[in-house]
């Protein structure tokens, strides 16, 4: 397959590890930037997520949100903030910025509504007699509804990073770096060995991220609530 | 009417056996095997299936519309073998209500007890006609109820629903699996005395399965109990499994308060009638202490005009002359009707610890007194009953004949 | 804001938002024709729900430009390389949303209907189907804003396709145009949640709450 020895071949080429262009920088570059965003969307929305779960109150905003964000084309995300931030900063307001903004407005909508949905699940019982036990609100959040709700929060997470790699990746056209970057520079150049290299690399990235992730999420969570998969068995 | 020819068939059990690969499963849910079951069912009777979980109770009922196909045996429906029906056709000709009714959401109640009949492609009126027939029999105005759906009904009001369309098409043959057990208790009695009166004017063959043994006591003309393994422990009237546990496994099942439970089985119209000595208010005294003397029971009745009890005077409250006080009489005891159970009739007076309830008609005119003395002279005699028309085996009535 | 410029326009936009609306709605067809007889084929064939449903999964977490731009590598720059993946990832959210649907179907109403005699088609067509369609058309209204955003990202493969997001990518720095193509792409998957919700109440009479939506991130 022609295709295969170009990719192979373009994999093989040392200056293709090497350099700003090189792959080392450009994963950092797409790495870095993706973890910013998570953290940038998590502190936004998790307080909250958790908030809205554990009160109540908000639930209609919250799954709006959802839905809205849902709605947003990634590629809209970043379009809409670049002739704003170009206007500011020329250089860094066309590559970066536009790039980090749209990736932490897609990742909020996930991270939001997990948070909510997460903790609103927790079994109103289990609450109840934490509160008749003495437990303050903050304890009970701390010690009995974020740990319960962990698969779930972790499922929100999850999907946001994968979101946010997405968007990094998008990124590419508009001047961010990246592992994208080979994707959009190899469209433009005709060279399918860096394309597909590009593609190899995103898609290794993130299904890195999100096994290593379900793996954090395990660790995380107390062997006491895994649950096996409910089935329904059909009737014969 | 009841048609009774063309609406009870007999179900025979014959040898049925049921085995999974794995061996007999006891967890909750998963069926567990049936051991050579025999036993017959009368037309227009009632045959309680109990047993502790995993005896194959429910495993038996379900080989009876194939919803699990018996490993060898038979189950003969009128004598023909259920095995050699087309399956479908089989199903449709037997009502089946599961505990949790399974009513189908998406449609509305009129819709789901119509659902045999439409299956069987009845004319679209007669359906309807008979839909609203049945809602009305089960004690729900068709009028509100036809276009609601499930989600819209409690608990009680989704088993009636559950035992229309087992009705609708008028099957010669029901299978119930636990079909009041999803309810509160006070509702279950409710429902469980509505399908006894009904029952009395349709005279199925009805096959209930239940774990409860309060439950079969009292819904089954025949109770078979089974043991785990599914092994058919005892099958008789209840009154015989109650007297004359075959087993040690039966008589724990049946529970160490088998006297109370046979208790339950009779009413206060079992008993004789014993009128209590009554005078209305401002009678003469001397007359109704005469009265007193003649009877054991220490209390006079008062009563008003319509005979309705009023309170008890002791008889040493009774003045040698002058008339009768009704300042001086004290509560009045519980009240009973002709239906209420002998259980129930002790349960009140121990309540309310006293020596007599009263028995009134429907409209309050006292009839007599009810003492626990006689609710166990009952007993005491019913037990002789048993014994008396117990069937005598063979050896015995040949000794006899050759000592006579 | 230059409405002058939206003025000129008018034409191309229209003609944008018509080739936005097409490209998607290939895409949901073709998808959900293909999702439905791959989601039978799961229910029937327990075992073959595993591999269908990780694949999706891996597929999912892909970025969709990477998977659009490889594309470009094997059917150039026609339209199967905008539909293509397209389809693909509605897959990831019909195929679970279907099996779903119909695993959502009540045990007991499922033995009540057997044992009462419903013959399997019967079952099928009369009980499972009609109790599964919510979960069905809820996968349809997330496919559809899903496919409606990834539309504009397809703007990067060629300037003939793109729909909306033509005017999103084309002159970056000019706001009227970015936002000409952004806030139509934006309405447009409003609009096909908003319809797909009345559908799905419409269709269920019988229920209080809209059931949700499976999302193709594994739920845990």
């Amino acid at each position: 397959m022609d295709l295969l020895a170009k990719v192979a071949a373009w994999f093989a080429n040392p200056a293709t590890w090497s350099g700003p262009d090189g792959i080392p920088i450009r994963l950092l570059e797409h790495v870095g930037i993706s973890a910013v965003s998570l953290l940038i969307a998590g502190a936004i929305a998790l307080p909250i997520g958790l908030a809205i779960g554990h009160t109540g109150r908000g639930a209609g905003f919250a799954i709006n949100l959802a839905n809205l964000g849902r709605a947003i084309p990634s590629l809209a995300a970043i379009g809409i903030v670049v002739p704003f931030t170009q206007a500011l900063d020329p250089e860094l307001g066309f590559s970066l910025y536009p790039t980090v903004i749209g990736m932490v407005v897609l990742a909020i909508p996930p991270i939001l509504v997990n948070a909510y949905t997460g903790i609103a699940e927790v079994d109103r019982d289990l609450v109840e007699s934490a509160r008749g036990m003495g437990l303050r609100e903050r304890e009970i959040l701390r010690g009995v509804e974020i740990p319960v709700a962990m698969p779930v929060l972790f499922a929100g997470i999850r999907s946001a990073a994968v979101q946010v790699i997405a968007t990094a990746t998008l990124g590419a056209i508009y001047a961010f770096g990246g592992l994208g970057r080979y994707i959009v520079d190899g469209v433009a150049q005709n060279d399918n060995g860096k394309l597909f290299g590009g593609v190899i690399l995103v898609a290794a990235l993130a299904l890195a991220a999100e096994a290593s992730l379900s793996i954090l999420q395990r660790v995380l969570t107390s062997p006491g609530l895994r649950r096996a998969e409910p089935s329904s068995a059909a009737a014969p | 009417m009841p048609e009774l020819a063309s609406s009870a068939a007999t179900v025979e059990f014959r040898h049925v056996t049921k085995r999974y690969d794995r061996g007999a499963g006891s967890s909750s849910g998963t069926p567990g095997a049936v051991n050579d079951l025999s036993l017959t069912v009368p037309a227009g009777k009632i045959c309680v299936l109990v047993g502790p979980s995993g005896c194959g109770k429910t495993t038996s009922l379900k080989m009876v519309n194939r919803l699990i196909e018996p490993t060898s045996g038979q189950i003969l429906i009128d004598g023909v073998d259920a095995a050699t029906r087309e399956v479908n056709e089989l199903r449709r000709s037997i009502g089946y209500v599961i505990q949790q009714v399974g009513l189908f959401p998406h449609q509305t109640i009129a819709h789901n007890v119509a659902t045999v009949p439409r299956l069987l492609g009845w004319p679209k009126a007669r359906q309807q006609e008979r839909a609203e027939e049945l809602l009305g029999l089960v004690g729900l105005d068709p009028g509100r109820y036809r276009s609601r759906y499930p989600a819209q009904l409690s608990g009680g009001e989704r088993q009636r629903v559950g035992v229309a369309r087992a009705l609708a098409a008028d099957p010669p043959i029901m299978l119930m699996d636990e079909p009041f057990g999803a309810v509160d208790p006070i509702v279950r009695e409710r429902l469980q005395n509505e399908f006894l009166r009904l029952q009395e004017d349709l005279a199925k063959t009805i096959l209930f399965v239940t774990h409860d043994i309060d439950e079969a006591i009292k819904m089954g003309d025949l109770v078979a109990v089974m043991r785990t393994g599914g092994i058919l422990a005892q099958f008789g009237p209840p009154t015989e499994i109650l007297t004359n546990p075959s087993s040690e496994f039966v008589a724990q099942f049946v529970g160490t308060d088998r006297g109370l439970k046979r208790l339950s089985l009779a009413r206060v119209a079992d008993l004789p009638i014993r009128p209590p000595v009554t005078a209305r208010p401002a009678d003469p005294a001397g007359q109704a202490r005469e009265r007193m003397n003649a009877d054991p029971f220490p209390y006079l009745l008062l009563v008003d005009e319509a005979d309705r009890p009023i309170g008890w005077l002791d008889q040493h409250d009774i003045p040698a002359d002058g008339v009768l006080k009704a300042d001086r009489a004290t509560a009045t005891s519980p009240l009973l009707n002709k239906r209420t159970t002998l259980k129930d009739a002790l349960s009140l007076l121990l309540d309310a610890d006293v020596q007599a309830g009263i028995l009134v008609d429907r409209n309050g005119k006292v009839q007599g007194l009810v003492t626990a003395g006689m609710i166990f002279d009952w007993f005491r005699e019913d037990v002789r009953d048993v014994d008396r028309d117990r069937p005598v085996p063979a050896e015995e009535t040949a000794a006899a004949a050759v000592r006579a | 804001m230059d409405w002058a410029w939206i003025g000129d326009h008018l034409g191309a936009i229209l003609g944008r938002t018509i080739q936005h609306i097409q490209l998607a709605g290939i895409a949901l067809t073709v998808g959900f024709a293909i999702s439905f007889a791959l989601a039978l084929v799961a229910i029937r064939w327990r075992r073959a729900y595993a591999p269908i449903s990780g694949i999706a999964g891996i597929l999912y977490t892909i970025p969709s430009l990477a998977v659009f731009s490889a594309f470009i590598a094997i059917t150039g720059f026609s339209i199967l390389t905008v539909e293509i993946p397209l389809v693909m990832y509605t897959l990831v959210i019909l195929v679970r949303n279907i099996v779903a649907g119909f695993d959502g179907v009540s045990a007991d109403v499922l033995e009540a209907a057997t044992g009462m005699g419903y013959t399997r088609r019967e079952r099928l067509t009369r009980i499972e189907l009609p109790l599964a369609v919510p979960l069905i058309v809820a996968g349809l209204r997330l496919a559809s804003v899903s496919t409606i955003g990834l539309v504009t990202i397809t703007a990067v493969v060629s300037d003939t396709f793109g729909g909306l997001g033509f005017f999103i990518k084309e002159r970056p720095f000019f706001l009227t145009e970015v936002l000409v193509g952004a806030i139509p792409s934006i309405l447009l998957a409003v609009l096909a949640d908003v319809l797909f919700s009345r559908v799905q109440r419409l269709l269920t009479p019988w229920s209080k709450r809209v059931a949700q939506p499976l999302l193709p991130e594994a739920a845990t």
